[in-house]
């Protein structure tokens, strides 16, 4: 029941949004989102970590094409979920900076894609999964037309056309699963349960992994990706990037690696390769970017990269690393770009090199600033230690030279991240900043849950790593099972 | 005694947060003292700990387990305390000279905006350097050791606005991360080997596994891996160009990071993790190599310098250097007795540049200094015993320090010996070249300098001379055998199962004749320097256009910065350039958008098509059946 509730509440709450009118809209959208994450935290601590699916529902759909509305949450979805509802008031809250026309609009379809997002992590029906997915899109498509920078239309528009593409070969590859199944249903089970030879399931997996790899997006399917980031509003970028990417990790986890372990064996280590080259590929390119936002886009591509490396590791300390790193990633990427949105609030621009000097103005913002950034590089007690380091021993046991090459990461993060800082904070005052203020009260109210967030799971790791692990354990299981045994 | 440990790190935590939480309603006046007060907590409840390890009650102490930390698969983490006498040992240094240096900052900072900061920095530092010495596994380690990093790179760039600091503190954090690079892939070939990350449990299965006769390659990459971690934060070729920089930070945190403790705690990994390095000769080799070779570059580059605070920074990688010699030399407890002393008459050389700097507002070249003893004298007075030490006069700290090393270099080959007595008498030539240039002469400053010339408050000057009280007598608690002492600290080292060398095959006479005839060269130099700064006043040349070819090459620091600059920090940035303009936007999107654009003109084109046009579709159809029929008739 938890679960289905979990997707209407924030669908009606949309609704109310729209119907409340401009001046209430953000208030109602704000309160229902809080709402959310409290129902989700009550479905965590009643969750039974010994029962594998909890707060299942499975009801009939369309029967005749072996359809159903079949939800339910094992760790990873509990997860995932946790990671949305925590962050959807955030990225609500932050919203509230910038000056939105049409207010009620915008909610109601943020609102709207929670509830998909919601769905995509809970669907245990690949067709419902399916739905949701491209329910996904369609508010974010708007968010980013409506309320984008001024080379909004371009920009969209290539995205929605690459995901798009993505889409349509996901939906080819459910298709034909569906045909060969040995029950003709979407089920979950029955997905898991079919037999492919080895030339379907590399057909299979080359589609699934285009389909997700552009979602997250790995190299060399990202270019939409910086100039998304760039131009949508800062809280499209911050659904995009701290949720919305999981989705694709998310769908390798549940519908690649059970479905189809021996093109795994066979073609992993090419998307692994993939994904390492990303890193490093994307880490020197943000170096010297001028804009701090496409900055962080890319540095946003080198981070996927890792975790994406790490999906292919098959090993359990590898698949929590992935897990771990998706929520450190969703709360510190969310967590960078409200930093990115109070510098745009205060000095109008987000080029590097017009900034400078504003600690001299903001210290409060300053220390709030290196936390992130610190979360960011991974530095231990922070969240994204742990997600990293266990990443690192995936890979390492998978083939310990992509490890050397993925570890790149950690003196390139540093370079790119301390520069960039040093530029826009540190130096003499500008003149042109004297006025410019320090946090205000709703903008602590933001980053204040974030900090906590990074050191309570930088400290506290097992309060996820304990829920997930039993689940991870039953898809490597099934991954290992069903891959014939060598000769 | 143990379950109070965890206070040891808790306080100066504890002071770390009172200080950044509350900075607005702590008093500026205050803050030092609430920094210093949790430290002493701290201090007093390690000696307590000291006197429990000298007698011998902390041998075999199962960890400390605070609480598990990180649970995945097969690893296990915990957030867990190794308390022996090596990690007691190194946490007396830091809990002790941190103390010290706290209160020595209390008046050195006094009139700084910044000092509840600064305060609050030094707390979290001292946090993070127990952590890294206290942690019963490598994770822990790394927490602390990355921690530490965070610490120096906030403390470098303390003075925010000047950029060239901050451009120090990225330097030195960037650097270290390229050691902790090897130091994280040390780790998980260490975890891909044998299944954890604890100490006792790896250095267990790696006795039980390899074969002590049989060189083992995994364990060469192990200790290679871990050795470039420490190259990092021990500032060692070719990682050592950012300790120099990082003299940009305040005085006193030169002081405590980069000389007494930060620095050594690649050493300290290594005694640590000596089972396995005594596993790898090989490893050995590269750690004697790297050691002296550090020892002897930095200190040809001090000879030439003129910032009285760079003269150290470069004397401190010249003193590590001597450290890794002892310890690629398999002087395990000889390294860590030199970072005992060096800690001491380190600090105290520090803290007493930082009194010279302290009485000349600010001013920190050599040049311009001069006849300061009379107007310094217990900084001067300090400072000699310091100086004297680094030299290696007996009976003070350094001789002893000094001498168990070149002694193991001996025993290897006499021309390791060569080797370090050539270092240290660079060491002893740089030294009291800026000895005699500061306190002896003529004072070279401005009148306006002379007329404001004092010698430091108390809380400056008596944390100098505890310093110089520790630099008299630290060194004999390792009296060797030769001088009738008994080792006491390399067997108080041992109880924590540090290695002890091979018993000495040198006779006493031969010991005697090496000690003699480094003690006289030693003594030469010293003259020779005099007679050079004093006697004749020699000045440092003031422009560069002035100095010989060598010189220039020493002054300029061999223009190893200007290298890395031409081969790793320019080509790193064209690559950036290259990437982002030519391969992503002229190849990978572009390919890209034609596939798009190419969708988009057959569209076009093909609708054209479907015109609408009646005749035209009957054309169509009529070909198309033409075709098929065709087909038929060919098929």
């Amino acid at each position: 029941m938890i679960t289905t509730l979990l997707i209407i509440l924030p669908l009606v709450a949309a609704l109310l949004v729209y119907l409340a009118g401009q001046r209430l809209a953000p208030t109602v959208a704000i309160a229902a989102t809080v709402l959310e994450f409290a129902v989700a935290l009550y479905a965590y601590f009643t969750f039974d970590v010994a029962a594998g699916w909890n707060f299942a529902v499975n009801q009939e759909w369309i029967p005749s094409l072996g359809i159903s509305f079949n939800i339910g949450m094992d760790g990873i979805s509990m997860a995932l979920v946790l990671l949305t509802t925590f962050l959807l008031p955030i990225i609500l809250l932050s919203s509230l900076l910038s000056p939105l026309k049409d207010k009620a609009s915008f909610y109601s379809l943020a609102l709207i894609m929670q509830s998909a997002l919601i769905g995509v992590f809970v669907a245990k029906d690949l067709f419902l999964f399916y739905i949701f997915w491209e329910l996904a899109l369609i508010p974010i498509y708007f968010i980013c037309l409506l309320w984008g920078d001024e080379n909004r239309r371009p920009v969209t528009f290539k995205f929605f056309i690459y995901t798009l593409f993505g889409s349509l070969l996901m939906l080819a590859a459910i298709i034909y699963l569906y045909t060969v199944t040995p029950e003709k249903s979407f089920a979950l089970e029955n997905i898991y349960n079919t037999d492919l030879s080895a030339l379907e399931q590399t057909w299979v997996f080359a589609a699934l992994f285009l389909a997700f790899g552009i979602k997250m997006p790995i190299f060399p399917l990202h270019t939409w990706q910086p100039s998304t980031y760039t131009s949508a509003p800062i809280a499209g970028t911050m659904l995009l990037s701290g949720i919305m990417l999981k989705m694709g990790i998310y769908g390798v986890i549940r519908w690649v690696l059970p479905v189809v372990p021996t093109a795994l064996m066979n073609w992993g280590w090419l998307a692994a390769l993939l994904s390492v080259i990303g890193i490093v590929y994307a880490s020197i390119i943000a170096i010297r970017q001028s804009n701090y936002k496409t900055l962080i886009a890319y540095v946003s591509i080198a981070h996927v990269g890792l975790i994406a490396a790490g999906l292919f590791s098959n090993s359990v300390e590898g698949l929590q690393g992935v897990i771990a790193q998706m929520l450190a990633h969703g709360v510190n990427v969310v967590g960078i770009l409200f930093v990115i949105e109070i510098l745009l609030n205060r000095t109008g621009t987000l080029e590097i090199s017009k900034l400078g000097g504003l600690r001299n103005q903001m210290p409060q913002f300053a220390v709030f600033f290196v936390v992130i950034m610190m979360a960011s590089i991974a530095l231990p007690s922070t969240n994204g230690f742990i997600g990293e380091f266990l990443l690192f021993v995936g890979i390492f046991n998978y083939n310990p030279y992509l490890a050397a090459v993925a570890g790149l990461t950690i003196i390139l993060g540093a370079v790119y991240m301390l520069s960039s800082y040093q530029k826009i904070m540190l130096g003499e005052a500008k003149s042109a900043y004297n006025n410019v203020l320090d946090l205000t009260l709703i903008e602590k109210s933001i980053l204040i849950p974030i900090v906590i967030v990074i050191f309570v799971f930088g400290l506290f790791p097992n309060l996820v790593l304990d829920l997930t692990e039993p689940a991870v354990n039953e898809i490597l299981h099934t991954v290992n099972n069903s891959i014939p045994v060598a000769n | 005694m143990m379950e109070f440990v965890w206070l040891i790190p808790a306080l100066p935590l504890l002071g770390f947060l009172i200080l950044s939480l509350f900075n607005k309603y702590i008093p500026k006046s205050a803050s030092g003292y609430i920094a210093s007060a949790m430290l002493l907590g701290s201090f007093l409840i390690v000696l307590n700990l000291l006197f429990s390890a000298i007698s011998g009650q902390l041998i075999e102490q199962p960890p400390v387990v605070l609480f598990h930390w990180v649970h995945a698969g097969n690893l296990n983490l915990s957030l867990s305390f190794q308390i022996d006498n090596l990690s007691v040992w190194f946490m007396s240094i830091i809990t002790g000279v941190g103390f010290l240096i706290h209160v020595y900052s209390i008046s050195y900072m006094h009139d700084d905006e910044g000092v509840t900061r600064y305060f609050s920095y030094l707390n979290l530092f001292i946090f993070s350097m127990l952590l890294l010495v206290m942690g019963s596994n490598y994770v822990v380690m790394f927490m602390g050791w990355e921690g530490v990093g965070l610490c120096s790179y906030l403390l470098i760039g303390f003075w925010f606005k000047n950029q060239n600091y901050n451009d120090a503190a990225k330097k030195a954090f960037i650097m270290n991360r390229i050691g902790d690079l090897g130091f994280l892939l040390g780790m998980l070939l260490i975890y891909n080997q044998f299944g954890t990350l604890e100490y006792r449990e790896v250095f267990d299965q790696a006795s039980k596994i390899i074969n002590p006769n049989e060189v083992s390659t995994i364990i060469t990459v192990i200790t290679l891996l871990l050795f470039v971690g420490a190259m990092g934060k021990s500032a060692q070729i070719p990682l050592y160009t950012w300790l120099p920089d990082a003299m940009a930070g305040p005085t006193p945190v030169s002081a405590l990071i980069h000389a007494a403790t930060m620095v050594t705690a690649g050493i300290y990994m290594i005694a640590r993790s000596n089972v396995l390095y005594s596993m790898a000769p090989c490893t050995l080799d590269v750690i004697y190599i790297i050691g002296t070779g550090t020892a002897i570059l930095a200190a040809l580059i001090g000879l030439t310098q003129t910032d009285i605070k760079k003269v150290l920074a470069y004397s401190t990688v010249s003193q590590l250097g001597f450290m890794f010699m002892a310890i690629g030399l398999g002087g395990y407890s000889a390294g860590v007795f030199h970072v005992t002393t060096h800690a001491f008459f380190k600090a105290l050389l520090f803290l007493g540049a930082g009194s010279v700097i302290h009485a000349m507002g600010g001013e920190q070249d050599i040049r311009k200094m001069g006849g300061l003893m009379k107007k310094l004298p217990i900084t001067f007075i300090t400072f000699i015993i310091a100086t004297l030490a680094i030299a290696g006069i007996p009976p003070l700290a350094g001789f002893f320090s000094k001498d168990a090393i070149l002694a193991l270099a001996f025993e290897a080959n006499p021309i390791k010996w060569g080797l370090g007595v050539f270092a240290a008498l660079l060491t002893t030539f740089y030294m009291f070249r800026m000895l005699y240039l500061t306190f002896f002469g003529e004072f070279r400053g401005t009148q306006h300098q002379k007329e404001h010339l004092h010698e430091s408050p108390l809380l400056m000057t008596i944390p100098l001379m505890i310093l110089a009280a520790l630099t008299v007598f630290s060194g004999f608690i390792e009296v060797p055998h030769v001088l009738g002492g008994h080792n006491w600290f390399s067997h108080y080292l041992a109880a924590a199962n540090i290695a002890l060398p091979e018993a000495s095959h040198l006779s006493n006479s031969t010991e005697y004749l090496l000690m003699g005839t480094a003690l006289a060269l030693v003594v030469s130099v010293i003259f020779i320097t005099y007679f050079l700064y004093v006697s004749k006043k020699t000045q440092p040349a003031s422009s560069e256009s002035e100095m010989s070819f060598l010189d220039k090459l020493s002054y300029n620091k061999f223009y190893v910065d200007e290298l890395y600059d031409f081969v790793i920090v320019k080509p790193l940035g064209f690559l950036s350039d290259f990437n982002s303009n030519i391969i992503e936007k002229h190849f990978i999107d572009r390919i890209v958008n034609v596939s798009g654009k190419s969708i988009q003109w057959s569209g076009k084109t093909i609708r054209y098509i479907q015109s609408g046009d009646v005749n035209t579709y009957a054309i169509f159809m009529v070909i198309g059946i033409v075709v098929i029929l065709f087909l038929n008739l060919v098929l």
